[in-house]
């Protein structure tokens, strides 16, 4: 594996199928009474967030802890921090700290890239979301949510998604979830289709190593996973659709469109959902959608990503639970 | 010393001449000169350009001399080898009026290195709205003839039919930054497969070649010449060749960067590859100077750029867009032209100083080497091989993408009407 996470499509398959099952093992520690693991004890890591996101905070915050990190939060966003420069100075900042491990959030593409690339700071740098660029650990762990339902907690282990159809639906253009999963799903052998409107793709997908279709009826029966991408309001007045209702008539999962899904398949969404919007509120809290066990997955793969970059070769579970015992 | 002999250059790259300069004067090009009196400067087969000329230079004085000034802009072009220069006018405050390209030419008189031709605004402070006094600025000291808003597209359809007539009573051209506006808005590199994966904002090759199709159709109806910045599509040089076939009156320039480098270089995310219009693909690459040979492209310019440091040091979004040129200009052209065998020095010293200075009207620049013409001069050691080192330029900035990319050529002599303002690769 490299030594920072910057894109999905830096993971051989052999290095995501190494973080699911890491994060599988990272989730049996999650129904413990007592959920810490000492393995990144005296590592400090820091969340350095120039974009509100708590949910992806905490989670990061959450998986840090876990591995009883010291973990410092860091919000750039509303401070003196807008022009670039400053990436440069806070960067160097960090590093006079001393800080093992850099979890960064940034509105600009290639932020994370060139955090790890430019001789600011020797961290390790992983990329909790970057512009409309990569998200790579939502990918990682919408992947293991799809291995857990899909083919089995313990039957899963060691196995990627091959054959499996993935269709993710909605603005793909804007999205840096879109991208990352189109990277990892490839790599792990999956099919993935792409529905969206054309004006919601980008030029230039033609190149991506999956199919993207516009009418979302014809590829549903053929999907084992559905992905169900936020769509913002504001868009429309850019002209990428006409209306919101257009836009859910054509592109938004309801209960008559799920029903035309194989029994096996999941609904999916990376959150936070715009109901009534991309999905019905009948379809978000189905049995099927797996929104609330993305987050609770999350935080596993966090673990199983950090731990994998910082922790070195020791086994990350298995000798913590002989001193357990 | 009022005399120089330049002995064994080969002149435009032919057969090796000798050249003798009398005060700022060519005074006899020949072989076996008599050095007699005058200071010898055995050019061993180098070859012999004219001075070179760049219709598209930013100097940034007034306003940001922390990039760059006239003094440090006119020794970086003694050391590429030019002579003359044209400034752009998006300088702080804009070069709109009589009074600010009078001082700008008036400050490249002083310091000697290079003669600075201001490029006068279309529009009053490089807003699109309103005409600048294009005539006031024509009957300055500074005599101004190409009109440019660059670093902004004349977008307005009207605004622009207006600048191309109104320039036709003193003989002037409206350089064009072809760039529609709303199709560029939040634009960050070129739109294709590359921005795609990057998730970087698209800057589509369409957004450039309209402008270009309506303002050579604009040209063609009102009668006026037209000249087109820093071209970097294949489509637009389509458009352009058509044009040209229908006999419009216009004319087209490529950067060096256009001419080697892709888009491919943005995956490093490195804000030195940042510029405007956007690097392109392998195919436009190809289709440039493919253009740039056969003369569909008219001229090369450098759209010299300078940035500090902190402007390039910095994450993508934030980053200025330009590159220095002026200082690795003709060892791009020598690399991408030459060696490639589309272009023979004579077709560079058309491209490069010929040209350029007759769409510019630069009078004494872009003159053949030969008896009783000026001596604006460049001596090249075409055998030059080396690594581009920002270290050693004149510029104030160094915002290449060049550094540590070996590159051959390199400009060992400039005389400016006989004065060398460069010597053995040196300021003077
Ligand atoms: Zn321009």
């Amino acid at each position: 594996m490299k030594r920072h996470l910057i894109s999905a499509a830096d993971l051989t398959r052999d290095d995501a199928v190494r973080i699911l099952d890491t994060a599988e093992e990272m989730a049996r520690v999650a129904d413990r009474p007592i959920k810490k693991l000492p393995t990144l004890r005296g590592r400090t890591v820091v969340n350095l967030f120039f974009e509100d996101s708590t949910r992806t905070r905490i989670s990061f915050e959450a998986a840090e802890k876990r591995l009883s990190a010291d973990v410092i939060n860091f919000s750039a966003k509303g401070s003196s921090v807008s022009k670039g420069e400053s990436l440069k100075d806070t960067a160097q900042t960090l590093e006079a700290m001393g800080v093992d491990a850099v979890v960064i959030r940034h509105g600009a593409s290639g932020a994370p890239y060139r955090l790890a690339t430019s001789g600011w700071i020797d961290a390790t740098v992983i990329n909790a979301g970057d512009g409309t660029h990569q998200h790579p650990t939502q990918a990682l762990l919408d992947a293991f949510t799809m291995r857990r339902r899909l083919i089995g907690r313990d039957a899963g282990l060691g196995q990627d998604l091959s054959g499996k159809r993935i269709t993710i639906v909605g603005d793909v253009l804007h999205s840096r979830v879109a991208r990352s999963n189109v990277d990892l799903l490839h790599t792990l052998g999956a099919e993935v289709t792409l529905v969206a409107p054309p004006t919601l793709v980008p030029v230039g997908v033609d190149h991506w190593p999956c199919e993207v279709a516009y009418d979302l009826d014809s590829v549903l029966p053929k999907s084992d996973a559905v992905m169900m991408l936020r769509v913002q309001r504001e868009r429309m007045n850019a002209a990428f659709f006409p209306t919101e209702r257009e836009y859910s008539r054509r592109y938004g999962l309801d209960g008559d469109r799920m029903a035309k899904m194989p029994e096996h398949a999941i609904v999916m969404h990376p959150g936070p959902m715009v109901r009534g919007m991309e999905i019905t509120a009948e379809v978000a809290d189905s049995e099927r959608c797996t929104v609330v066990e993305q987050v609770a997955n999350g935080v596993s793969i966090r673990m199983a990503v950090l731990y994998l970059l910082l922790g070195g070769n020791e086994p990350a579970v298995t000798h913590t639970r002989t001193e357990e015992k | 010393m009022s005399k120089i002999l330049i002995r064994g250059a080969k002149v435009l790259g032919g057969e090796p001449q000798d050249v003798l300069i009398d005060a700022e004067t060519i005074a006899e090009v020949g072989a076996g000169l008599s050095a007699d009196g005058a200071e010898v400067v055995e050019a061993d087969g180098k070859v012999l350009l004219p001075g070179l000329v760049d219709l598209h230079t930013h100097l940034r004085e007034p306003g940001r001399e922390d990039s760059e000034t006239v003094l440090t802009g006119t020794r970086a072009a003694a050391s590429g080898g030019y002579t003359a220069v044209f400034a752009m006018a998006n300088t702080f405050p804009v070069a709109d009026t009589a009074g600010v390209v009078e001082q700008v030419y008036r400050l490249g008189q002083e310091h000697g290195y290079c003669d600075v031709q201001p490029i006068g605004a279309v529009t009053v402070g490089l807003e699109g709205k309103k005409l600048a006094e294009l005539g006031a600025m024509h009957e300055s000291a500074a005599g101004v003839t190409v009109f440019s808003d660059d670093g902004k597209c004349v977008h307005d359809a009207v605004i622009m039919r207006r600048a191309l007539e109104y320039v036709k009573a003193f003989g002037g051209v409206v350089a064009q930054h072809a760039q529609e506006p709303r199709l560029t808005e939040g634009a960050e590199m070129n739109e294709g497969v590359v921005s795609a994966e990057l998730g970087l904002g698209g800057w589509p090759a369409v957004a450039e070649e309209s402008i270009i199709a309506r303002d050579v159709l604009l040209a063609d109806h009102v009668g006026s010449r037209v000249h087109i910045c820093h071209l970097s599509t294949a489509g637009s040089v389509e458009i352009v060749r058509w044009a040209k076939s229908r006999g419009i009156d216009v004319t087209a320039e490529v950067t060096p960067h256009h001419l080697l480098l892709t888009d491919e270089l943005v995956r490093t995310y490195n804000p030195v590859y940042k510029v405007n219009p956007p690097l392109r693909t392998e195919r436009d690459v190809m289709a440039l100077r493919e253009a740039l040979a056969d003369g569909t492209i008219d001229i090369v310019a450098t759209d010299h750029a300078p940035h500090p440091h902190e402007d390039k040091d910095c994450e993508w979004a934030a980053a200025a867009m330009g590159m220095v040129g002026l200082e690795t200009a003709l060892s791009v052209v020598q690399h991408t032209m030459v060696e490639t065998g589309l272009l023979d020095w004579a077709g560079v010293a058309e491209r490069m100083s010929f040209k350029p200075a007759r769409i510019g009207r630069a009078d004494g620049h872009g003159r053949p080497i030969s008896a009783g013409e000026p001596a604006n001069l460049t001596l090249v050691d075409t055998a030059y091989r080396g690594a581009v080192d920002p270290a050693g330029f004149a510029s104030r900035s160094r915002n290449t993408p060049y550094e540590g990319r070996e590159l051959p050529g390199r400009v060992t002599h400039t005389w400016l009407r006989g004065r060398a303002t460069l010597v053995d690769g040196k300021l003077a």
